[in-house]
């Protein structure tokens, strides 16, 4: 099963929480907006990545099953 | 009475002396049918539009068929008509392209075809709603689409309220257009859900372009075979031709027309040409020469750098800046941003005005640095294709300007940045308030 991490672009307002608790795979762009790193989310960073979407404050940070 | 005999060849879609009333209408196509397309008795319109391979003719060219299948399977897992206010159907005629006229003129002269299409497309779904979303800008158009509708009333089948789109580059964009019918702001919102899941008032909804549902209403009259006669079996499309051209305005053509026959159709340049923009403001470039050979085709134009988008062609004359007109055309995009997403939000101003000191300023290397770093900023971060297709847009415009961009670097910008902007922008002035 692969996962992806997505952001709502929308429903994203830079807090920047998801590029501090996971910058395996979360940078910020020249304006704090969050870039996600292409591709299934590796194993070993699932939990992390869990906890990105748990705790960021817009509900903005997705984790799929594949494609949406 | 015999059958009417399938058109053969073209015109299909707009036909010289129209509109026709809706009796002189029937009389040229026939009854439309529904149940099933071209009077066959098994195949469903839904599977002669698939067979078709109709291509949604506002932009996205996504396939017809496989919309129709999705809504239909939607609307039929939800429990169809009875259980769930069936599926809704919203003809999208807000055209927003600011050099694109081809859905106001087939508005205008074919509106009962579209009409047909919206009836066959809500039989095939099973809608018992829809919708026609048109610009308020002219009231005489307004008009004659409301005497169609009401010429219609006596036809019974699902009844199509018209209703005013804001206007807006993005407010006809297909979530856009469903969240002003859900009483909501002229945005686009994030997907999924897609419309075909859940869209007007929570149904699963199909947005089709009024050009998209004129072919549809003419499919279910005389099948996918007839449809795939013209165009090498991608049938007729309409592009709306203006720029530097003697006879600027709508052609209907069959697809895989070389272009330059379709320039020479259209009675060849006004003045010396420099380019082509093929695909509207989120298209791209074609050196003039170049562009002569290339058959006008989604495929064809993608491959040379530019797109079919939704049939928009302006022809550059020489006597104007392409660095210019593309800074130009790049500040009113940014200007339509929907300010929802911080990429857009803040990458296309950022790319405007870098556009504007490469045509005006002096392009460095830097500043071409920048222009490349934003555009891979912007692209797929938004929640629609506006940041992408003014990347791709810009992008092309460097890559085929690139002697421009040479002189202006070594000589400073040209003479020709000086005369009023060509591209059409409604409502833009640039931050200097200059038209």
């Amino acid at each position: 099963m692969t996962v992806r991490l997505r952001v709502n672009p929308i429903a994203c307002e830079a807090h920047g929480l998801c590029a501090e608790l996971l910058p395996e795979l979360i940078t910020e762009d020249p304006w704090g907006y969050p870039i996600v790193a292409p591709g299934p989310v590796p194993d070993r960073l699932l939990p992390l990545a869990r906890r990105a979407v748990a705790l960021c404050p817009t509900l903005a940070l997705l984790l799929s099953k594949d494609e949406q | 009475m015999t059958a009417p005999v399938p058109p053969r060849g073209l015109p299909r879609l707009i036909l010289p002396g129209g509109p026709l009333q809706l009796r002189d209408h029937l009389a040229a196509f026939g009854p439309l049918p529904l149940g099933s397309a071209g009077g066959r008795g098994a195949a469903s319109l839904i599977t002669e539009v698939e067979r078709s391979g109709l291509a949604g003719r506002g932009g996205a060219g996504f396939p017809a068929g496989r919309k129709l299948r999705a809504v239909a399977d939607s609307t039929r897992a939800a429990g169809g008509r009875r259980a769930q206010a069936g599926a809704v159907v919203v003809a999208n005629g807000a055209e927003s392209e600011p050099a694109s006229g081809k859905d106001r003129m087939l508005l205008a002269r074919s509106p009962h075809l579209v009409l047909d299409g919206i009836a066959a497309a809500a039989d095939a779904v099973g809608a018992s709603s829809a919708y026609l979303s048109m610009h308020a800008s002219s009231e005489d158009l307004a008009r004659r689409v409301a005497a169609a509708v009401s010429e219609r009333e006596r036809l019974g089948g699902v009844p199509v309220q018209v209703v005013a789109s804001r206007a807006g580059y993005l407010a006809s964009q297909e979530t856009a257009l469903i969240s002003q019918l859900n009483g909501g702001q002229p945005k686009p919102t994030f997907v999924p859900p897609r419309p075909f899941q859940k869209g007007a008032h929570g149904r699963p909804t199909l947005v089709a372009n009024v050009e998209t549902l004129a072919h549809i209403g003419l499919i279910a009259r005389f099948g996918a075979d007839w449809f795939c006669q013209v165009g090498h079996g991608a049938g007729s499309a309409l592009v709306t031709i203006s720029g530097a051209i003697r006879r600027p305005g709508v052609y209907e053509i069959p697809l895989g027309m070389p272009l330059g026959k379709l320039i020479e159709q259209a009675g060849g340049p006004s003045e010396q040409p420099q380019a082509i923009l093929a695909g509207g403001y989120l298209g791209g470039w074609l050196p003039y020469a170049e562009a002569l050979t290339i058959p006008v085709t989604p495929a064809a134009l993608r491959a040379a750098g530019a797109a079919f988008g939704p049939g928009v062609l302006v022809v550059l004359p020489e006597s104007a800046c392409p660095l210019a007109e593309t800074a130009w055309v790049a500040g009113y995009l940014a200007s339509h941003s929907a300010r929802q997403c911080g990429p857009c939000s803040n990458g296309l101003p950022a790319l405007a005005a870098t556009l504007r000191q490469l045509a005006f300023g002096r392009p460095d290397r830097k500043a071409l640095g920048w222009a490349d770093q934003l555009m891979t900023l912007v692209t797929g971060r938004g929640a629609c294709n506006l940041p992408d297709g003014t990347a791709a847009f810009v992008a092309s415009a460097l890559r085929v300007f690139s002697a421009e961009l040479r002189s202006h670097a070594s000589a400073g910008p040209c003479q020709r940045v000086r005369r009023k902007p060509m591209l059409p922008a409604p409502g833009y002035r640039n931050a200097r308030g200059r038209p």
